[in-house]
């Protein structure tokens, strides 16, 4: 598994590891400042083309951190499904920008650059800063009235390589050259509008062309496919399986079933036929092929979710192991001896055993497409008497299950 | 109060002239190679990015808590930070705020940059300037709670990780000023 984003509660302790974040928002402020975002009318100049300074620190910060992190990931440094990636919720998303907007050129600061303001005794910043407070205290008492609205065109992780279903590399550099040519504009602005005559270093160029040599790296490499990352970590996972340390009895399943302190996800990769013949209550039909589409998902449930993956026998739902282990997420088992051990552990009346030499199928026949209708797709736990030996460790997650500006 | 307009601050070098002349800003391209390398640091070890207005909202409910706990408890979207036992203090967001704020201090106050006084255009009385920028700020907090971040949380940290809501909103709040900007250019101008 790539090995970063670290997982900083393990390694320093909670709330040791929120000193990491102490020294992130140091060096940040410390750059805005640096940058000369403290100033009101630096800032506002930006939108009457004289002094473009935000939008060229803005936008050679975002390229500059855009191609490391891919960078970083296409080498298996790291993880990119641990990043956070902000959820789009497309349409209060463009109209709450275009409120900040309006409050941009009024009050002449972004929040963030406000606080720097603020920390430089600069008066309006303060009292810029003052506004944002009293504007987020309003939001809080308001937004009850239009909380669905504020939920709708709810799209997910959804990046722009979704958007333009196309890969990485070719977004970044893309990316890239926008940027870059933004800046040239930005710099004819600054001349012609701005009047400004300070020669500009040669340096720029090195540094431009550095950027669009590793955004072309970042499209040579490529990210690694799910092969890869199981490949990058089966020395340390295949283990689990040889030992058959994540095979969980159905027993066990059963009790997680009916702990109501730990969220049980029933993840069901068989074909809907025999899905529909016969599945364990709650038990979600996720074929094989749309285990992409669930990743996200699974990285968003809390510390204490379990996954149960589970199909016939156990071949299948290894693969999907195999897959959902690969992609980072945590804390997922299959079930022993899958459907059919479950059946011939709680199996009572009204099914038959058949004998199937066809691997991973379903080794019982009903007389109707039962669902979950049938007795045992929820055993009472009490009228078996199981021995089994817990296989189930929670583990502490690593990166953000949830993040942005909450 | 002393006042001064930005362009006489970018052309300021630091000469021997004045005593207590603040030091030049970094070109800002090497200030946003910095502030790129700092975004993806923060990526990199905790796979966060970078945030504003999230470590407000959660320092502002600090204060609501303590002044009306069962009013944060009947209301949906503060419940979340602070409903019951939760302290709202606990999040990353919080640490990396505090952390912006005392950067931004220790920076100005080693380049000699800090001192208190209202930064205007020109033709702006300092009362002016300074109910906009209260003004600004209240529109700011609102809407960046409203788009689920600001300008560091959303623009820059969702743009560098490619989030395609973030491009957006970034559009939406240069194309949100832009519009505005010529109505009020006797603000800055």
């Amino acid at each position: 598994m790539a090995p970063f984003p670290l997982n900083l509660v393990e390694l320093l302790g909670n709330p040791q590891y929120y000193l990491v974040y102490l020294v992130i928002g140091f060096a940040f402020g410390a750059v805005l400042e640096m940058a000369g975002f403290a100033i009101s009318t630096k800032l506002a100049a930006q939108f009457y083309f004289k002094d473009l300074t935000v939008l060229k620190v803005m936008f050679t910060g975002i390229i500059t951190a855009m191609v490391l992190i891919f960078l970083a990931s296409g080498l298996g440094l790291l993880d990119y499904n641990l990043v956070y990636v902000n959820e789009t919720y497309l349409v209060p998303g463009i109209v709450g920008g275009l409120i900040m907007g309006v409050g941009f050129i009024i009050g002449g600061f972004c929040p963030g650059t406000s606080l720097v303001s603020a920390a430089t005794l600069k008066i309006d910043g303060i009292l810029f800063a003052l506004g944002a407070f009293f504007g987020i205290f309003l939001f809080g008492e308001t937004v009850g009235f239009f909380e669905e609205w504020w939920n709708s065109t709810y799209m997910g992780r959804f990046t722009l390589m979704d958007l333009f279903n196309t890969e990485t590399g070719v977004i970044v550099v893309a990316v890239m050259i926008m940027a870059l040519l933004a800046f040239a504009g930005a710099e004819v602005a600054e001349r012609v509008i701005g009047k400004k005559t300070d020669k500009q270093p040669r340096w720029r160029y090195g540094a431009a062309g550095g950027g669009l040599a590793l955004a072309f790296a970042v499209l040579l490499i490529g990210q690694p496919t799910n092969a890869d990352k199981w490949n990058a970590i089966s020395a340390e996972k295949q283990p689990l399986l040889d030992s058959r340390a994540v095979y969980v009895h159905p027993g066990e399943v059963l009790q997680y079933m009916n702990d109501h302190k730990i969220i049980t996800m029933l993840i069901d990769v068989r074909d809907e036929a025999d899905y529909n013949l016969f599945h364990v209550r709650d038990a979600r039909h996720v074929p094989m092929d749309e285990l992409s589409t669930i990743v996200e998902e699974f990285h968003a449930l809390p510390e204490n979710a379990v996954l149960f993956l589970m199909s016939n026998d156990e071949a299948r739902a290894t693969e999907a192991w195999r897959y959902l282990v690969a992609e980072s997420v945590v804390n997922v088992y299959i079930l022993e001896g899958g459907v059919n051990n479950w059946l011939a552990t709680f199996g009572e009346g009204e099914i038959e055993a058949v004998s199937t030499h066809a691997p991973d199928a379903l080794g019982y026949q009903f007389a109707m497409a039962y669902g979950d209708r049938h007795p045992a797709a929820a055993p009472h736990a009490d009228r078996f008497n199981l021995t089994f030996e817990p296989h189930v460790v929670l583990a502490i997650k690593r990166g953000p299950a949830s993040g942005g500006c909450g | 109060m002393a006042t001064f307009t930005s362009a006489k601050k970018v052309n300021a070098t630091p000469t021997t002239k004045a005593a207590r002349v603040a030091r030049p800003y970094l070109h800002p391209y090497a200030a946003g190679i910095l502030l790129g390398l700092v975004l993806f640091a923060a990526f990199f070890f905790t796979g966060n990015g970078l945030g504003a207005s999230g470590g407000m909202n959660r320092l502002l409910v600090v204060f609501e808590d303590a002044l009306f706990p069962a009013h944060i408890d009947r209301t949906p979207y503060l419940i979340s930070m602070a409903g019951g036992d939760r302290n709202p203090l606990e999040s990353w967001v919080v640490f990396v705020t505090i952390g912006t704020i005392a950067g931004g201090f220790v920076s100005g106050w080693l380049n000699g940059r800090v001192k208190l006084e209202t930064i205007k255009g020109p033709h702006t009385s300092t009362r002016t300037r300074w109910i906009m920028a209260f003004i600004g700020g209240a529109l700011m907090g609102y809407g960046a709670r409203l788009a689920r971040g600001c300008t560091s949380g959303q623009a820059l940290s969702g743009g560098a990780v490619l989030s395609a809501g973030s491009w957006a909103f970034m559009f939406a709040v240069f194309g949100g000023a832009y519009m505005l900007a010529y109505f009020v250019r006797k603000l800055w101008n």
